[in-house]
């Protein structure tokens, strides 16, 4: 995380933009700022640091929008410093994180605590304020103020915002904000006690099903309600086929509605709990469901229903996981791996080619949460993400840079990583 | 006590080292336990019940989960072959001071443990403990998962009454979503060729229950008609406090889908089985579990012959 303010970046090719990924070019960083594109540029500063990429691709800094960091209160999960490493050799340089911790970020000094945490790291945090005070989902909390210290939306994940008069008035004030609530839908009722999406494998290995219409019933009442009150509701970590649909009709009836998927649940299935003798690592909320509504992920993603990815990067320490199967806390860590698992499903699956697939890691997350947008353009702040398409690699124990290692994916051989991240001034390469 | 016992069939090769559920054993594996479970229950209408085959073994029973006929039903079958056997229960020791069951498990591994009988609510506790220790896992009952020693010495029972069960008619009838005594017995009966009918409420049937395998009916006299045996299951009643309530009383349960002297009269041929403990008016009339027409006493006594016969197929022998 060396504070690198004057780099010469050689042999890059830039996609975004004019870019398309075809020409390969050098960029001067200067101050933190992108001074020079060019070809063959030629070191002119004493102190600039020169790393010669070998044609990795740069775009603008990725951006996940719904992680977990965990701090304050659950530092033996993860702390800020913790899941910024994980976000930054995710490709990563901007996260927002999420309200569930202990204080909840509710207020204004929870969130100008983060901020100052984050301030000398690479990765920027942007902290995503409760709707609920104490996030204990019955009355708004103070949004202007947390607004003013530095959130961005507001959410209480981790749990929904399950009371309609507190989400009508929430989106009713957000909106007057101009910020989204961000819900994670889901009808308690209908949901507890689930461990495991309800189908056929729950059905076969006698685990408490959470049903598809747990999520759908509470999207279709935020839908309505979006609808009436004008504000600008943002569907969290989206999961069934009949979810994408709602939304998908939502926004071509004009409802201010946005969504985001996380890759697990465009690439695994509720199939792998019984292929992996009920593995706490496959056990997360949104739950895996079935075939078809992964492929309704991808559809949602081709046609742009889905607007972001993002990873819902869930720490768990090791003695919390390793238990048994519904005593596990839901969740998966996910920053790592999100580009790879990106890679295999939609890039190398011919879903998306490389420029539409960057939108969902680059501008969509920010246009969604009203941040600017990184571009590759001499005079901006120079935020960018170097990265491939085809380093094939294994996600080993010594590749996770989270504090805890709760991921399917560890062992599984990957394609396409990110190199590199550089954002605020600092340079950080990836090694594995 | 020093009689050897022979396989029935050494040419079936049987090498399980668990017993995780009856998804995992085949026909032919099945069969062969049903087989071997024979002897063992020549051995209990001995003058001395006992014989030395797992005298060097030593087995814990991990109950998680209160049970009191599949406990005493293990324990009498293992100091019936000699074993070594330690109990460890919810709420005794180490439980209580909120040790993860990873370290109990390792832990009690530690002493030298050859064999594992779990019961626990979560489904998958057995694979887990394969993963935490070597010992061979018994699963005495996982969440609503499987039983599989309760769905082989119901199998054992039915082989009584028809020693072929292809081609039968099985009706199991109750909560069907939430029994783990249904998932094994109807693995294990298809693979044996018979035809299954669950029924119950539609609230007490899992969704996508035909995942199963079975067939479904909400109707008493129509499976009551059809079948060759009726197995009732017990209706939890703590399940009906708390939460939204599967069902709207008790009476109306029993209204629907009770077993009565009526119908014993009205269907003469079918055989009344019941995994216990039985909630007399509510599966069934009293005299219905006393009649002639009921084997669950039978059911009870087969179940240590059977899980003496998984004992003994797992300890790692092919003969004693």
């Amino acid at each position: 995380m060396s504070y690198t303010p004057n780099l010469l970046l050689r042999n890059v090719r830039p996609v975004g933009g004019d870019f398309d990924g075809s020409q390969t070019v050098d960029i001067r960083i200067t101050d933190g700022t992108i001074a020079e594109i060019g070809t063959e540029l030629n070191p002119q500063k004493e102190n600039e640091t020169i790393h010669d990429a070998g044609g990795a691709y740069v775009s603008g800094g990725w951006m996940d929008m719904h992680v977990h960091l965990r701090e304050p209160g659950y530092e033996h999960k993860e702390t800020i410093e913790t899941g910024c490493a994980a976000a930054a050799f995710g490709g990563f340089t901007e996260v927002a994180c999420m309200p569930n911790t202990n204080p909840p970020i509710h207020t204004r000094d929870v969130v100008e605590f983060i901020k100052k945490k984050s301030e000398q790291l690479p990765v920027e945090v942007h902290p995503i304020g409760c709707v609920s005070k104490e996030r204990e989902g019955d009355s708004i909390a103070e949004m202007s103020d947390m607004k003013e210290g530095g959130a961005v939306a507001f959410s209480d994940d981790g749990d929904p915002v399950y009371n309609s008069q507190l989400m009508r008035v929430a989106l009713e004030y957000s909106s007057m904000l101009e910020m989204p609530i961000i819900n994670h839908e889901e009808d308690l009722k209908l949901s507890r006690p689930g461990h495991m999406h309800e189908g056929k494998v729950s059905a076969r290995l006698g685990i408490d099903g959470t049903p598809g219409i747990a999520e759908e019933t509470m999207i279709a009442r935020d839908i309505l309600l979006a609808q009436f009150t004008g504000g600008h509701i943002h569907v969290a970590h989206i999961s069934t086929a009949k979810a994408v649909d709602l939304v998908r009709q939502a926004k071509a009836d004009g409802i201010n509605i946005t969504t985001e998927v996380c890759p697990h649940h465009f690439d695994l299935t509720d199939e792998e709990i019984e292929r992996r003798d009920f593995d706490t690592n496959v056990k997360m909320h949104p739950p895996l469901r079935t075939q078809e509504d992964v492929n309704a992920m991808i559809e949602g993603l081709a046609d742009g229903t889905i607007d972001a990815i993002c990873t819902d990067h869930a720490p768990h320490a090791i003695e919390e996981k390793e238990v048994e199967f519904i005593y596990a806390p839901n969740g998966i860590i996910g920053l790592e791996t999100a580009w790879s698992i990106s890679v295999k499903r939609l890039l190398d699956s011919d879903v998306l080619d490389l420029q539409t697939l960057l939108t969902k890691f680059v501008e969509k997350p920010r246009e969604i949460l009203n941040l600017d947008i990184p571009k590759i353009e001499e005079g901006t702040k120079a935020n960018l993400t170097l990265f491939n398409v085809d380093e094939e690699w294994t996600f080993s124990e010594s590749a996770v840079r989270s504090k805890s290692k709760n991921s399917p994916y560890l062992g599984e051989e990957l394609k396409g990583r990110a190199e590199a991240i550089y954002n605020n001034g600092r340079f950080v390469i990836n090694e594995i | 006590m020093t009689e050897n016992i022979e396989l029935q069939d050494s040419n079936h090769d049987f090498t399980h080292k668990h017993l995780l559920g009856l998804a995992d054993y085949s026909k032919d594996d099945i069969l062969f336990v049903l087989e071997q479970a024979k002897y063992f229950r020549e051995i209990l209408d001995r003058p001395v019940p006992k014989v030395p085959t797992l005298r060097d073994k030593t087995i814990v029973n991990l109950f998680y989960e209160d049970s009191t006929r599949t406990r005493l039903s293990f324990e009498l079958a293992q100091k019936r072959m000699g074993a070594d056997v330690v109990n460890f229960s919810k709420g005794s020791s180490s439980v209580k001071k909120g040790e993860s069951l990873k370290d109990t498990i390792r832990n009690i591994s530690s002493m030298k443990i050859d064999m594992v009988v779990a019961r626990h609510k979560s489904p998958g506790v057995p694979h887990f403990l394969t993963r935490c220790v070597d010992a061979a896992i018994i699963n005495a009952g996982d969440g609503a998962h499987e039983h599989p020693t309760q769905a082989l010495l119901d199998m054992f029972t039915m082989q009584q009454v028809y020693p072929d069960l292809t081609g039968k008619n099985i009706a199991i009838i109750g909560d069907i979503a939430h029994s783990r005594v249904v998932r094994s017995n109807v693995i294990g009966l298809l693979k044996l060729g018979a035809n299954v009918t669950v029924c119950g409420p539609k609230t007490m049937m899992p969704a996508y229950v035909e995942e199963l395998g079975a067939d479904v009916s909400y109707n008493i006299d129509e499976v009551l008609s059809w079948c060759d045996i009726a197995m009732a299951l017990r209706i939890q009643l703590e399940r009906q406090e708390g939460g939204t309530e599967l069902f709207p009383s008790i009476r109306e349960y029993h209204q629907l889908f009770g077993i009565t002297m009526e119908h014993l009269e009205e269907y003469p041929d079918f055989t009344i089985m019941h995994p216990g403990p039985v909630n007399r008016g509510v599966e069934m009339e009293s005299e219905v579990a006393d009649s002639d027409r009921s084997i669950i006493l039978s059911q009870v006594t087969n179940g240590v012959a059977v899980r003496m016969a998984i004992l003994y197929l797992l300890s790692g022998r092919t003969r004693v």
